[in-house]
């Protein structure tokens, strides 16, 4: 992968590649928390910009990866798409329709096409449940399969395809290892025939001969299924196998998006460059050959972010005008986006 | 490495805890050794021992439920079992510094980082509050931290996970240690300061000649850092070798199967992992012959009767398989 020297790519040359309509597009999503301090009387101390302008889009089958460190918001974004929060300002337009404006009943009918798989399956699964229960609550609430005969029958259905034994039905989360967990909970998401899935973190709490068992039931189901994840996660590794695009956050803001290849292989941000000069590779010779150069510095605080780029401070590039202007995320090749005016 | 001698010695080593549900073999008839300087990484998955493992060194596995049922530890000539208290108190953060996976609960929350720092310093080493206080100062700033004065009047909530875990290593080396066991130590931290960590522990140990254990379950970070690595799974040692063997000619098939589980960054998109089958066995359950062998690609009928006994293939190359030799062929195709 050379650097861009070569004949300059004429603007779009790119079209076409996308002529389908994205499943998801997020437009300038600002979700901005309040933190306030004071006992008795609470005094708003601070705002916190979670998430600050942040767009892009996923397509029908696609695996858009967000990755980032703890904090920089990549949680928020998938929660203000499946509108867990409601963002500050900006827009999520889904199959068409855009989800800011709709009414709460126009709401809940389009969150049957949009499921969420969480991290801890310990957590995120009720203990006084059995799993049958779990996979089959969100088809009664929603008024599919309202026999309940049917609906034991998808149930069974679905543990099968998630690679789970139909008589786990009967059975408690706590019966089960962190793995089976797992397998359950995406049973649960794919109860209501999604067309979107926000993966949260969704193989991080596993061991790695357990991920892997996981990682592919999530690439088999979206084959299967046509399905389109947004895959949250801060293994690096893991996010480089499983996406087509990935989309770096750093406090708040988008730094860098690009294909999964072009991101590894051609990271352009000083961010990227850094998180994966950082995420060691399970092979001695390979390390040995890899400068081990450290990132200097330690994630700023959220509530005083530094000025302009929030990245300055630890930049190895900053110059002045860093420290003034907030840089756009501009199109560097077809189809990578950086912010950073230095690459 | 022209100082070859065995600083630690670990010869059959079983640890067990009672459990409602029965004896949990947690360590298993473990065996290992750590030269004078040299970086071991032990690795496994959850529940596979790695961490008792740890903590027995210390004896730090409390008693009752737990218990050492038997083996020797012996730490530069000295057998660590049969020491009285406080015998291994002086031992314990004094010779042997411990970093831990949580810096938050492994420091008192309610005293200064100066206070846990000066406090370790005067008892081990015998010195007087301000000589302590002089080389608090000193050791912070060995670990990166910087204004060492006033970070010495803070709490550990003052402080980032990040520069918790710097405190943690400063305290594991405040004694002048031969050796430091560090179990996950990077675990609750981000990418980008675990790197920083790790390159500092690496870094710390190579110029004060230090011996250090990494036990973690992350295997880039065992290829990066280690010269030798011991292979784990439901309490015992299934391989050890040389990083190179480990990583390069694989010759237990639980080793094997780890390596494919993990996708890597440097290689091209598009290929399926192969998981290894199944879940790791429950240990409150006698096993009969190999562990592993439920999952084994590679099981034969002797695999469920009798236990593999660890033996080397090649100098310092060790693996408990019966059928240890049939994994080459497969690993130069796959090369």
């Amino acid at each position: 992968m050379s650097a861009a020297t070569g004949p300059a790519v004429s603007p779009g040359a790119s079209a076409g590649v996308q002529t389908q309509q994205p499943l998801l597009e997020v437009r300038n999503l600002k979700m901005h928390f309040t933190v306030a301090d004071g006992l008795l009387v609470r005094n708003k101390a601070a705002r916190i910009k979670a998430v600050d302008d942040v767009s892009f889009t996923i397509a029908r089958g696609e695996t858009l990866g967000l990755v980032g460190e703890s904090g920089c918001g990549k949680t928020t974004t998938g929660r203000c798409i499946l509108h867990l929060e409601k963002p500050t300002s900006g827009d999520i337009i889904f199959e068409g329709q855009n989800l800011t404006k709709l009414s709460r009943k126009a709401l809940n009918e389009k969150r049957e096409r949009m499921q969420v798989i969480f991290q801890d399956p310990y957590s995120s699964l009720n203990p006084r449940m059995k799993v049958g229960s779990i996979i089959g609550e969100p088809m009664k609430v929603h008024g599919i399969y309202p026999n309940e005969k049917e609906r034991d029958q998808r149930v069974a259905q679905l543990l099968s395809v998630c690679g789970l034994n139909p008589k786990f039905m009967d059975r408690y989360p706590h019966e089960m290892s962190g793995g089976q967990r797992q397998r359950v909970g995406i049973a649960r998401a794919l109860s209501l025939n999604p067309d979107f899935i926000v993966c949260d973190e969704a193989v991080s709490a596993l061991d790695v001969s357990i991920q892997a068992q996981v990682i592919n039931l999530l690439e088999n189901l979206r084959e299967q299924f046509n399905l389109s994840y947004l895959f949250i996660a801060h293994d690096l590794s893991v996010v480089h196998h499983l996406c087509h695009r990935v989309a770096v956050m750093y406090l708040g803001r988008l730094v860098e998006l690009a294909d999964s290849d072009e991101l590894f292989s051609n990271p352009l941000h000083p961010y990227t460059q850094a998180l994966l000069e950082a995420v060691p590779i399970p092979d001695p010779d390979v390390e040995k050959q890899r400068a081990h150069r450290v990132m200097k510095g330690e994630i700023p605080s959220p509530i005083n972010p530094p000025s302009g780029c929030v990245f300055h401070p630890r930049c190895p590039l900053a110059v002045d005008s860093c420290r003034q202007e907030v840089p756009e995320l501009r199109e560097l090749k077809p189809g990578h986006r950086v912010a950073c005016p230095r690459v | 490495m022209t100082d070859t001698r065995a600083l630690l010695e670990v010869e059959n080593l079983y640890t067990q805890f009672d459990t409602s549900a029965g004896i949990v073999r947690a360590v298993d008839g473990v065996s290992y050794t750590v030269k004078e300087g040299e970086t071991v990484g032990i690795v496994g998955e959850s529940g596979c021992g790695k961490s008792v493992n740890a903590m027995s060194i210390l004896r730090l596995i409390p008693d009752p439920p737990g218990r050492i049922a038997g083996g020797s530890i012996r730490f530069a000539g000295r057998n660590l079992l049969a020491m009285s208290e406080a015998e291994i108190r002086e031992v314990r953060g004094g010779q042997i510094g411990m970093v831990f996976q949580e810096p938050m609960t492994s420091l008192n929350p309610v005293l200064t980082i100066g206070l846990q720092l000066c406090e370790t310093m005067e008892l081990h080493l015998k010195l007087s509050p301000e000589q302590a206080q002089a080389r608090a100062v000193e050791l912070l700033g060995m670990v990166g931290i910087s204004e060492p004065e006033r970070r010495l009047q803070q709490y550990p909530h003052h402080l980032s996970g990040g520069m918790r875990q710097r405190v943690m290593i400063a305290l594991a080396l405040s004694c002048k240690p031969k050796l430091i066991i560090a179990d996950e130590p990077t675990t609750a931290l981000d990418v980008t300061i675990q790197a920083q960590i790790l390159e500092l522990m690496k870094d710390l140990s190579n110029r004060l000649g230090v011996a250090l254990v990494v036990i973690t379950h992350n295997l880039g970070v065992v290829a990066r850092y280690a010269d030798r690595v011991y292979v784990m799974y439901a309490g015992k040692i299934v391989e050890s070798g040389s990083a190179q063997d480990i990583y390069h000619r694989p010759s237990h098939p639980y080793t094997l199967g780890l390596l494919r589980s993990v996708p890597r960054m440097d290689r091209p998109r598009g290929e399926r992992l192969i998981p290894i089958d199944g879940h790791p066995p429950d240990l409150t359950r006698e096993i009969h012959g190999c562990a592993y062998r439920p999952r084994c690609s590679f099981a034969v009928e002797r695999c469920a009767k009798e236990v593999p006994r660890i033996e080397e293939l090649t100098p310092g190359h060790a693996s408990a398989c019966f059928e240890k030799t049939r994994l080459e062929p497969l690993l130069e195709k796959a090369s």
